[in-house]
């Protein structure tokens, strides 16, 4: 029962690297939004703020639709990136990557948002007054402080894109060993006749893969208080 | 030499203050609500003033009319809250070198250490602030304030945090912080115990304005 087939592993594997490769280039895009969102004051904040919420509540296969369109071959923005930069989104894992990211987007940037709204700004006043420029005063206070909180956000956002399922299979189909992640291993391997055991094994490796990132993040949320108070 | 001239709005309140101290600690004395806080921030450059000058030291750090106005972290001041503000994430030792790496100052032993010894916490360096008593946090917060080399030292009641015995504890480490330290202070209270022993100048502050200006014995003929 617990043999993993190597068809397994590959979308296993194929997976875990779409949702590192997804957390770690929305992380800093992700930092620089929460920042934006819990310290500043500009027109159109809202507005911005239900953006990046919208992949959670649109449905993941019109997400999916939209990504298409815009990324895909003939899409605006994928167009121009094949052209001129080479990239290629549509059915290449990297595309995977792209849905996984920003369907996560929102899980992460929540927590990253709550941290650094939590520093305290009379620490922030105080390191101006010690001749940090505010660049200065993110990098050495507010990111620190907020460090934990971001790596929750880091771990939630992985979690939700490594189980992403819907506009995944809308953007880059399933393809195995390019574009076939768990999750759409999974539907596959239900709608054949013999694939319970194997689905069987991989809802296994789904659910320690999601509790093990709540146990993480978990842990994540406790270090940033005990860090917030000095000790 | 710090010289004051400006006019503040902040809601139903009105600061206005004019002021030349050439003295050593210049007191700002007034009740709670009259504007000490209002003024020493603006003079931090926390706060804009709607209008007038700030001169520090010589240079013109605020000037409406010609639209000057340096940031706080580019006046070379050193601010010491009533609540320490240390930071947390940091122990002792890197939180008093925060202000020197901030500045790209080399680093200065001998400076350090007369700092450290001057303030008494030279056993508190590997500790983190979540573990020092508030006389303590605050004799490290004078301390990484002082080694930032500030032209201009602001205290926002340092003391007003602490019970009677850690205000006694702390006040010889002023006294000798004014005739050994060589930083000219600002030094706002509303005890006037605290600054008769302190200031050398007083600048007496209510509801916004600045009623009296002179030595330490204006402190007994307000009153």
């Amino acid at each position: 029962m617990f043999e993993i087939s190597p068809t397994e592993w590959t979308a296993i594997l194929l997976s875990l690297r779409v949702a590192v490769i997804a957390t770690l280039v929305a992380t800093p895009f992700g930092i620089a939004l929460a920042w934006l969102l819990a310290r500043r004051d500009f027109w159109g904040k809202s507005l911005l703020d239900a953006a990046v919420h919208l992949p959670l509540v649109l449905p993941p296969v019109v997400t999916g639709y939209l990504l298409l369109l815009t990324f895909g071959k003939r899409g605006l923005v994928g167009g121009w990136l094949a052209d001129h930069l080479g990239i290629v989104f549509a059915f290449r894992w990297t595309g995977a990557a792209l849905a996984c990211g920003v369907m996560s987007f929102p899980l992460l940037v929540r927590p990253i948002r709550l941290s650094i709204e939590a520093v305290d700004r009379r620490l922030e006043q105080a390191a101006e007054t010690l001749g940090a420029a505010p660049w200065r005063v993110f990098a050495t206070v507010t990111l620190p402080l907020a460090l934990p909180g971001v790596l929750a956000g880091m771990v939630l956002g992985f979690a939700k894109a490594i189980g992403e399922f819907g506009a995944t299979i809308t953007f880059v189909s399933n393809i195995p060993g390019e574009t076939q992640t768990i999750s759409s291993a999974i539907y596959s391997l239900i709608q054949t006749p013999d694939g319970d055991t194997a689905a069987a094994r991989l809802v296994i490796v789904s659910v320690v893969l999601a509790v093990g990132a709540l146990i993480a993040a978990e842990v994540f949320a406790r270090r940033a208080t005990a860090r917030l108070h000095g000790h | 030499m710090l010289r004051v001239d400006i006019q503040k709005q902040l809601g139903e309140f009105s600061l206005a203050a004019s002021f030349t101290s050439e003295g050593r600690v210049t007191g700002l004395f007034g009740a709670s609500g009259s504007g000490k806080t209002s003024l020493i921030n603006t003079i931090a450059g926390l706060l804009r003033p709607d209008r007038g000058t700030i001169v520090i030291d010589g240079e013109t750090v605020d000037d409406t009319a010609a639209g000057i106005h340096v940031p706080t972290w580019r006046r070379r001041i050193g601010y010491v809250f009533q609540d320490a503000r240390l930071f947390p994430h940091l122990d002792i030792r890197q939180n008093l070198d925060y202000g020197r790496r901030m500045n790209g100052l080399t680093e200065d032993p001998a400076q350090h250490k007369r700092v450290v010894d001057l303030l008494d916490i030279g056993a508190l360096l590997d500790r983190r602030p979540g573990k020092l008593s508030g006389g303590e946090r605050q004799r490290v917060a004078l301390g990484r304030a002082l080694l930032s080399k500030p032209r201009l030292l602001l205290l926002d009641e340092p003391l007003g945090a602490l019970d009677e015995s850690r205000k006694l504890e702390i006040l010889p480490y002023l006294v000798r912080l004014r005739d050994e330290a060589g930083v000219p202070m600002v030094y706002v209270s509303h005890d006037a115990a605290e600054l008769r022993q302190l200031a050398t100048q007083i600048v007496m502050l209510r509801r916004g304005q600045v009623t009296a200006f002179g030595g330490v014995k204006v402190l007994t003929a307000g009153v």
